[in-house]
Formats: C-alpha cells, structure tokens, sequence
C-alpha cells in the first residue's frame, strides 16, 4: 500500500492503523522506519515534488519482491511543504519473521533513496532550493548526453 | 511527435519533438541550452518505464520524461 499526503505524513494514526490493519494476519514482526525532517542549515522545513506514475511501478514491485518472502510494505510519503520536526516519509514491513523484516525495510530504504522518483527541496528565506547536493541519478542515468 | 517532459527541479515547459529512437531526442536536448547541462545526470522513463538505451523506438504520441537525481525522504 502506497500512500500520499499533502503536507506532512500523519505519522501516529498511520502506524496505528497500520498496525490494526495487520492485527489478525499472523505477522510476528512489525518495523516501521520514520524519517522526520531536522532543523539543520537553517531550512524552515522540506518539500517535496513526485512523478506518481513512476513511483507506484517501483513500489509494485518491491511489493511484488515481499510478497515472494512472505512479507508485505506500507509506505507513505508528502508532496509539497513539510515543516521541522514533521514527517515525510513512513515505510513499513510486516513479515512473519524479525529477520525477513529488518533486511527487508533497510533494502527497501536504501533503494528508495536511489530510485524513487522524489525531488527534495529546502525551504529557506522564502525561497524552495533543489537539494541538488543531496540528490542521486537514478540508475541507468546520463544516456541523453552521450 | 513525441512528448518530452522535464520532471522535478528542471524548469522547462514540455516539448513536441519528431523522434524514431531516443537517439533523436537525445540530438535535440544536446542543442537546447536550458537542459544541456541536466542531461548527463537524467534518467530517461518512455511512457513511464524506465529505459537505458538511445536505439529505444519511439512512435508517434509518445512520452519521454527526464528524471533529474532523486531525493525522498
């Protein structure tokens, strides 16, 4: 399940509604990862642009991938503006087992870092900079410029 | 005519352009100043797949996006 939100992720109903969700499936481990945006370099906050279409093929088949190790991913991210100490991203994975889990939601992190189709922008003076710094060609880039 | 759309922090209106292969709109975006430099960093989707060879065939009606370097979270 991929969800998306204006604005900053509502981060205490989702892991409880998730959870609630998962109650009676029989899963033994549940490991959600937060990522809250931190007051550093003076931004005022975060924001976010997605190409959906993209996202929603790349998370299929991750989803695809737990299915097969018997486990399943939750995520939800913002569009637009996020301020401090707020959340844009919650990622989750329920498997039957912890081990499954913990390797799952670190490859499903890192891999979303790399490949997910999300640009991130700082919020400072009134101005949304491209954290271009802080950005990785997806792989497979820079065909265009040979 | 294929469609040509600048995703994310590219600042740029979409564009028509007539294209067989990707080689083409390669050819075309070398020559435009405003997305020269972004090119050598973009990631290139056809009709929302992801693809990484200039000989992919285009059609009429197509869609080429450019996907700068990414950051979620």
């Amino acid at each position: 399940m991929l969800e998306l939100f204006d604005g900053p992720v509502p981060t205490e109903e989702l892991l409880v509604r998730w959870y609630q969700e998962e109650a009676g499936s029989n899963y033994g481990a549940y490991i959600p990862f937060i990522g809250t945006i931190r007051d550093e370099d003076g931004i005022s906050g975060l924001s976010f642009d997605i190409y959906e279409p993209i996202l929603e093929s790349w998370f299929d088949a991750w989803q695809e991938k737990a299915t097969k190790a018997g486990a399943i991913l939750k995520m939800a991210h913002s569009r637009g503006d996020v301020p401090l100490h707020t959340s844009s991203y919650v990622a989750a994975v329920f498997s039957p087992k912890r081990k499954v889990a913990l390797k799952m939601i670190n490859d499903f992190v890192e891999d979303f870092k790399a490949s997910a189709p999300i640009w991130k922008y700082d919020l400072r003076d009134g101005k949304r900079l491209y954290a271009a710094d802080r950005s990785t060609p997806i792989s497979g880039s820079g065909i265009l410029g040979e | 005519m294929v469609r040509v759309e600048f995703l994310g922090p590219i600042q740029k209106e979409a564009l028509e352009v007539e294209a067989s292969t990707l080689r083409d709109v390669a050819a075309a975006l070398q020559s435009d100043a405003e997305v020269k430099d972004w090119l050598e960093n973009c990631a290139v989707a056809v009709n929302d797949t992801l693809v990484k060879s200039l000989d992919t065939a285009l059609k009429s009606g197509d869609k080429v996006s450019l996907l700068p370097p990414v950051c979620g979270g």
